[in-house]
């Protein structure tokens, strides 16, 4: 079991730990037997070849998709045969941002930031409105696009809004399926730097799928690698540097990574 | 964690200067209850002020907000207004909410019932134009495509159509049957009931025999068809185009009414007019049935009488509406899917918008050719 690297010592609390996940399609297998932890307050990225099986993964722990053997448990929670209830006080403390967005069409982006505060909480309007308000304006959003439909937002503005829902109910964990991309480098980068300032002040532990090596770089305190059915490495951009593997050489290591690194 | 007290604000006074000290966890489960203390604490509360923060064990946005929302209300009551005891977490957090202006914008200006009604119409007027310009763009574009497989057979969609014909027509002979056998049933058995009055039984075969190789027969095809294959026209259609296959389509240089929309209307128009003369068949064999168990007519009687009452242009009748009111429903139908936007909700409205006006048209069709079959007395 890899230690924690960064240095907050071995006392980190881990909120999500998988054992044992196996998952398969029909007769093709794609996760195998794979053990993964994240930390308290730790960015985790999860790296590998588009069809390793990083939003199943993904999926996965968060019950969406079935899987043949393993275990999750999410905040010391056994996540699996949990009862509905429980499931359902975990799933408040989770914030999800799909590849997507996956925002509701037929809402404004204020009431689909508002949706989880009126499911699950007693609010007066005005206060919910104001704190969504707080939110869309966290993620970077103009006011103005408060009361848009979705349909008119561009690709950059769809991931900010789901993440202002994602954040809705200030989550302890919050998952990320390919935060950046679609997203111009600037955009990218004010991405990266707000999921940081976010983890910093909220408190916030994140998970996040990513193709993204600057994201990697900047905002990352570990990362994992998925390949061949299971995690290949886990740890800090140092560790993945030094790994001896062909694909992880090649892809910390390629022209595209190089010239982050330099700039880093 | 699950211990922490229930939050609260309390207030102190000490020579002059107010002390607001907040305590507990302000976090989004406890907001709610906050929010009371907070609206009092501003409208209460005035000059020099401290808030201390020293008590609060956990924080978060919106925790952070409603001592954001604290801070602006006092101040603006020019009381000089200071924070301490912050820790570093929600100092942090206050930092990030403060720069930022969040008044929440006016509502749009209110227009008056008069405006609003006028509005609605010069809309309805409006849409109604668009609507109509639409369903002519589509017959052209299935003229065009039908002329241009005329100079290229080859590129002609025929299997397209037969998987079309299959679905709209084939599929839906059961539900046709036996929605037209229990109509021309109804009518033969209602009428010979009126009829018994009159000692005029007889005549009710006549009747179930005109109205339905006339009217009923077609009218109840094209509707069913119309909320069967219309309705899926317009969703196919529809959810295509929120997921952009359309646009991919004309940036790939295919003209997505030949590809998608012609072959489709061709179908209907070739489905339909079977579909009718199935419903007819179907009908005349339900009155059979009823005229015989209920009235005593013999088939063989039936069968004779019905060749004295209709001549073969009442079917015609019929049967030229069909491959109109096809078009009618294909047409409407692909233009309410080609008119679907973005979101979940404008999918289902315009389904249903596709399914009500073409039942609507098909009807006023309908009563169109009964004024003409009329008048060239046909």
């Amino acid at each position: 079991m890899a230690e924690p690297l960064n240095g907050h010592g071995s006392e980190r609390e881990v909120v999500i730990s998988g054992r044992g996940i196996t998952v398969g399609f029909g007769d093709r297998l794609i996760l195998e037997n794979l053990d993964i932890d994240v930390y308290r307050g730790e960015i985790l990225g999860v790296v590998g070849a588009s069809g390793t099986g990083k939003s199943v993964l993904l999926r996965t722990i968060l019950g969406l998709q079935s899987k043949r053997a393993g275990s999750v448990e999410i905040l010391g929670t056994p996540y699996d045969d949990a009862d509905a209830d429980t499931r359902a006080s975990i799933d408040r403390r989770l914030g999800v941002l799909f590849q997507q967005g996956a925002l509701f069409s037929s809402l404004t982006v204020l009431q689909n930031v508002e949706f989880p505060m009126r499911e699950h909480l007693h609010l007066s309007q005005r206060l919910m409105d104001e704190l969504a308000r707080v939110k869309i304006d966290l993620v970077g959003l103009a006011p103005e696009a408060a009361d848009r439909m979705p349909s008119e937002l561009s690709g950059g503005m769809i991931k900010r809004a789901s993440l202002a829902r994602a954040l809705a109910m200030d989550p302890a964990i919050v998952f990320l399926d390919e935060p950046t991309s679609g997203l111009d480098p600037i955009g990218a980068a004010e991405f990266d730097e707000l999921i940081a300032t976010l983890r910093d002040t909220l408190g916030l532990t994140v998970f996040m799928v990513t193709h993204d090596l600057d994201s990697l770089h900047t905002v990352c305190d570990r990362i994992a690698v998925l390949g061949e059915r299971h995690v290949l490495i886990e740890g800090t951009m140092q560790d993945m540097l030094d790994f001896d593997d062909p694909w992880v050489q090649k892809y910390f290591r390629g022209v595209r990574a190089r010239r982050v690194e330099n700039e880093v | 964690m699950a211990t922490a007290i229930v939050a609260q604000l309390d207030f102190s006074d000490t020579d002059g200067q107010a002390r607001l000290r907040a305590v507990g966890s302000w976090t989004v489960r406890t907001v709610g209850n906050l929010e009371p203390s907070i609206d009092k604490a501003i409208s209460d509360v005035s000059g020099a002020t401290v808030i201390d923060l020293s008590g609060i064990e956990h924080i978060d946005t919106a925790g952070a907000w409603l001592l954001t929302r604290l801070h602006r209300g006092l101040s603006a009551k020019e009381g000089d207004v200071s924070v301490e005891g912050a820790s570093e977490n929600a100092q942090r957090l206050l930092d990030a909410l403060n720069p930022t202006e969040r008044e929440t914008p006016p509502p749009p200006p209110q227009i008056g019932a008069a405006q609003e009604l006028v509005e609605a119409v010069g809309r309805t007027m409006y849409f109604s134009w668009q609507d109509l310009l639409a369903g002519l763009n589509i017959l052209g574009g299935v003229t065009r495509g039908l002329a241009r497989a005329i100079r290229h057979p080859a590129r002609f969609r025929i299997t397209s159509i037969i998987f079309h014909i299959d679905r709209t027509g084939l599929r839906a002979v059961p539900i046709i049957t036996l929605m037209s056998l229990l109509i021309g049933a109804i009518i033969a058995q209602q009428s010979a009931f009126q009829l018994r009055a009159f000692g005029a039984e007889i005549f009710s075969v006549d009747l179930v025999a005109i109205l339905v190789l006339r009217e009923i027969g077609v009218l109840l095809t094209a509707i069913m068809i119309a909320g069967r294959s219309g309705s899926a026209i317009t969703a196919e259609i529809g959810s295509m185009k929120m997921r952009e296959e359309i646009d991919a389509l004309s940036v790939i240089g295919v003209d997505p009414v030949e590809v998608l929309i012609m072959p489709r209307i061709v179908a209907l128009i070739i489905a339909l007019p079977m579909l009718v003369f199935l419903a007819d068949i179907a009908a005349l064999v339900g009155g059979g049935l009823v005229s015989w168990v209920y009235i005593g007519i013999a088939p063989e009687a039936y069968i004779d009488r019905v060749r004295d009452a209709v001549a073969l242009n009442t079917l015609f009748v019929g049967l030229i509406k069909a491959p109109f009111m096809a078009l009618i429903i294909g047409i409407i139908a692909a233009s309410e899917g080609l008119s679907v936007r973005g979101s979940a909700a404008s999918l289902g409205q315009h389904t249903t918008a596709a399914v009500v006006k073409s039942i609507f048209m098909v009807i006023v069709v309908d009563g169109l050719f009964a004024l003409y079959f009329a008048a060239v007395n046909y």
